[in-house]
C-alpha cells in the first residue's frame, strides 16, 4: 500500500516484536511485555494479533483470518482485508492451505500441522486478573509459580456449584511452569493446544504482552483428580453437515424455541458438505436454497 | 436463512462505510465545513485532540475532528494511529515554560506578584448565557491591546524557593526520558512516564479523579500556585551540531499546584507540588492532571494509599481513552462462541440442580 511499509508496521517495530516473540517461544507461557503500537483498528479488536501477524508475515505466506471460527464474520473480513491491502498477501479460508491463521475465540477443527502458525487475539493475557487485579501482584505470583489462588477459585466453584464455572478462557499450565490464559476460546478447544505441531503465538495489543506455546509443548487444563477437566459442547450434531464432533453455534430460528445447531468452524462445515456429508437440516452443496451461501 | 443474516460480509462493510460518509457530510444544502474553520473556530476541541492524540499538529487534529464528526476520542485515535507511523528522530530539550510568551497567567496563592495577573482569553468570568447573536454571522471587534508588551515571567514557585518552603524541582533524570509509546508501562513507573500518561490521558477521567481528591478520596490540600498558557519554544540538539536550535513554538497550558505537606521525621513541613502540562489551551485538564500527579506521589511522600487517585497502577492503566474505548466497544463484536459455552455450563448446572430436587419431590 502506498505510503506504508509491507504489512503496515515499519521494520524497526517488526524487529522489536520479533524479539519479543523469540523470547516468548523460549519461555513457553510467560508473558513478554512489548512496545505495542497503535494500529488503525481499535484496541480490543485484534491489535495484538495484528501486530504479531504483521511481524511474522512474508510475501509468500497464505493468511486465514477467523472470528468465532468463521471466515466471514465482519471483524475477520476487516482484518483479512487489512493484510490483503497492506501486505498484498494471498488469503484463504481453508485451514489446511493457510501458513498463518489469525484467530479470535476458536481453534480450527482441522488439526494444525508442522510449519503452520496460529496467532491468537488476546483481550486479557493475565489468567488471574479476575482474582487479583494488580499486575504488580500477578507478576510476582508468576515468578514464584504461586498459583494457589486459581486452584482455590476452581475448588470453590466445585464446592458451591458442583462444577468448575469457567467455560471459556479456561486456564492452562504450559510446560508445567506458567499458568496461561488461552484467550477466550471455549474450553472445548483447550485439548487442541496440547502437543500441537503448529507454533502458537498470542498477541495482546492493549495490554502490551506477547506469549507463545512452541510446537509439541505440554498444555494442561487445570483440574482435580476427582473433578477432571470437561471440554463441553452442545450435545447435538451440526444441522448442515451432520458433524458430531465439532463445536456448535446455536442459531435461533424463531421466537418459539426453534433453533439450529451449526458448526462454528465454517471451513470445516463447508469441507464436509463438499465431501457429501449432509446434516438433518442441510441440503447437498450445489442445490438451490443451500443455507450457507457465501455472503461476499 | 436466519443463519446467513447474522454473518457479515465485505459488501455489508462497504455499504456501512458509504452510509457513514453520507451521514458525515449531512445535508448537502448546508455548506461543507472546512478543516481551517475547525482549526480556527473549534480550537478547544482541536487542543484536546492534540493532547490526547499526542501530536501537536492543528491541521491534522482538525482533519481528524472533521473525519470523526466531532467524536473527539475517535479523532484522538485517528491522530495516534497516524502518529505511530512517523519516525522518531530525536527528543527535544526540556521546554522552558518560564520563558513562555504569556497569553494567560494567574496565581491563586498571591494577590499580586512580579509580572502581574494576566487573565487572557478565558471563560472564567463569562456569564453562561446563550449568546443568540452568535447564531447569525457578525464581525467581532478587535480586543483592546495593552500599552506595553508582557515580558517573561518567572514561575511563582521560583519566587518561594529561597525560603525553602516549597520542594525543589527534581533533578533532571540522566539519559532519554521514558516513552510510553515505545516501551510498555512497568512498575514502579517513574514520574516522567506517569506525567506522559497523564498528558495523554482522558480529560474526563482525570477530571473525575482530580475532583475525587477534593472530596476526600485522597485529599492533597491543593492551591493553584500558578496556571499559565502561551507559546513556548521547542529546541532540539542535533548530534551533528551539538548546540540547541529552535524548531518552532507550541501552545501549552501549565499548572503548578501547591499542596500542603505536614512533613515527616526527617523532612520539615513544607509545600509539595503537583504538575500539569498539556498541549493547547486546556486548563481543566492541566489542573486535573496536577491534582492527580500529586495524589499519585502519596506513597513516595509517606502518605497512606487509600483512594483511587493515589493508586498509580489503577490511574495509569485506565487513563487512556483510546485503549478504554476500544475495549469497551469491543463488546459489540461477536461473542457467540463464548456465550454458547456459558449456555452449556448454565444448562448443565440447572440440570444437576433439578435432578436431586425431582428426587426429593418423589
Amino acid at each position: 500500500m502506498k505510503g506504508y511499509n509491507f504489512a503496515y508496521l515499519d521494520e524497526q517495530t517488526k524487529r522489536m516484536i520479533r524479539r519479543a516473540i523469540l523470547k516468548a517461544v523460549a519461555i513457553p507461557g510467560h508473558q513478554i511485555p512489548f512496545g505495542s503500537r497503535e494500529i488503525p483498528l481499535p484496541y480490543g479488536w485484534g491489535t495484538g494479533g495484528i501486530q504479531v501477524t504483521a511481524a511474522i508475515l512474508g510475501a509468500d505466506d497464505r493468511l486465514k483470518v477467523i472470528d468465532q471460527g468463521a471466515d466471514d464474520t465482519t471483524n475477520a473480513v476487516s482484518i483479512r482485508r487489512f493484510f490483503a491491502r497492506t501486505a498484498d498477501v494471498a488469503t484463504t479460508t481453508k485451514t489446511a492451505d493457510a501458513t498463518v491463521i489469525q484467530t479470535r475465540h476458536r481453534i480450527p477443527e482441522t488439526a494444525l500441522r508442522d510449519g503452520q502458525i496460529i496467532v491468537y487475539q488476546v483481550p486479557q493475557p493475565e489468567p488471574m486478573y479476575r482474582l487479583e487485579p494488580s499486575r504488580v501482584e500477578t507478576r510476582r505470583m508468576h515468578a514464584l509459580a504461586d498459583y494457589g489462588l486459581m486452584h482455590v477459585k476452581l475448588y470453590e466453584d466445585i464446592a458451591r456449584l458442583g462444577h468448575i464455572g469457567i467455560s471459556y478462557d479456561y486456564p492452562v499450565m504450559v510446560n508445567a511452569r506458567y499458568l496461561m490464559a488461552p484467550s477466550p476460546i471455549p474450553a472445548f478447544d483447550n485439548p487442541k493446544m496440547h502437543m500441537m505441531p503448529a507454533l502458537q503465538l498470542f498477541g495482546a495489543g492493549r495490554e502490551k504482552r506477547i506469549y507463545a506455546v512452541p510446537p509439541y509443548t505440554e498444555v494442561r487444563s487445570l483440574d482435580f483428580v476427582d473433578h477432571p477437566f470437561h471440554p463441553a459442547r452442545a450435545p447435538h450434531a451440526c444441522g448442515l453437515c451432520g458433524a458430531g464432533d465439532s463445536y456448535l453455534d446455536e442459531v435461533l430460528t424463531d421466537d418459539r424455541g426453534g433453533r439450529l445447531f451449526v458448526c462454528s468452524d465454517t471451513d470445516y462445515c463447508e469441507t464436509r458438505r463438499a465431501d457429501g456429508q449432509v446434516g438433518a437440516e442441510g441440503v447437498p452443496v450445489g442445490m438451490p436454497g443451500g443455507a450457507v451461501e457465501a455472503t461476499q | 436463512m436466519a443463519y446467513v443474516a447474522v454473518k457479515g460480509g465485505e459488501r455489508a462493510i462497504d455499504n456501512a462505510h458509504a452510509w457513514l460518509a453520507e451521514t458525515r457530510r449531512g445535508n448537502p444544502d448546508v455548506p461543507e465545513i472546512g478543516v481551517a474553520q475547525i482549526a480556527e473556530q473549534i480550537g478547544r476541541a482541536v487542543d484536546r485532540v492534540m493532547g490526547e492524540g499526542s501530536l501537536f499538529d492543528r491541521e491534522l487534529a482538525a482533519l481528524a475532528i472533521k473525519q470523526s464528526q466531532g467524536d473527539l476520542i475517535e479523532a484522538a485515535f485517528l491522530l495516534r494511529a497516524y502518529r505511530t507511523t512517523l519516525p522518531r528522530f530525536i527528543h527535544s530539550e526540556p521546554v522552558d515554560t518560564a520563558g513562555m510568551a504569556i497569553r494567560r497567567r494567574i496565581s491563586a496563592t498571591f494577590k499580586d506578584l512580579p509580572g502581574g495577573q494576566i487573565l487572557g482569553p478565558t471563560y472564567d468570568y463569562t456569564h453562561r448565557l446563550l449568546d443568540f447573536a452568535l447564531a447569525s454571522e457578525a464581525t467581532v471587534a478587535a480586543a483592546p491591546e495593552a500599552s506595553h508588551p508582557v515580558g517573561e515571567m518567572a514561575h511563582v514557585h521560583s519566587l518561594l524557593r529561597h525560603e525553602g518552603l516549597l520542594e525543589n524541582d527534581e533533578p533532571a533524570a540522566a539519559g532519554e526520558p521514558g516513552d510510553l509509546t515505545r516501551q510498555p508501562l512497568s512498575f514502579p513507573a517513574p514520574r516522567d512516564v506517569r506525567l506522559q500518561a497523564l498528558a495523554r490521558g482522558d480529560e474526563g477521567f482525570l477530571l473525575a479523579l482530580g475532583y475525587s481528591t477534593q472530596r476526600g478520596w485522597g485529599g492533597t490540600h491543593p492551591f493553584a500556585g500558578e496556571i499559565r498558557m502561551g507559546e513556548a519554544v521547542v529546541e532540539i540538539i542535533p548530534p551533528e551540531l551539538g548546540f540547541p536550535i529552535d524548531i518552532g513554538d507550541i501552545t501549552l497550558t501549565e499548572c503548578q499546584m501547591i499542596n500542603q505537606f505536614k512533613g515527616s521525621k526527617t523532612v520539615p513541613a513544607q509545600f509539595t507540588r503537583g504538575y500539569g502540562l498539556v498541549f493547547g489551551h486546556s486548563e481543566r485538564k492541566a489542573m486535573a492532571m496536577a491534582l492527580v500527579d500529586r495524589a499519585m506521589r502519596a506513597e513516595e511522600l509517606g502518605e497512606d494509599v487509600t483512594a483511587p487517585a493515589q493508586n498509580i497502577e489503577f490511574v495509569l492503566y485506565h487513563s487512556d481513552n483510546v485503549e478504554g474505548t476500544g475495549f469497551t466497544e469491543h463488546l459489540k463484536l461477536p461473542h457467540y462462541v463464548d456465550f454458547q459455552s456459558e449456555l452449556e455450563t448454565v444448562r448443565r448446572m440447572r440440570r444437576d440442580m433439578a435432578a436431586p430436587m425431582a428426587e426429593v419431590a418423589q
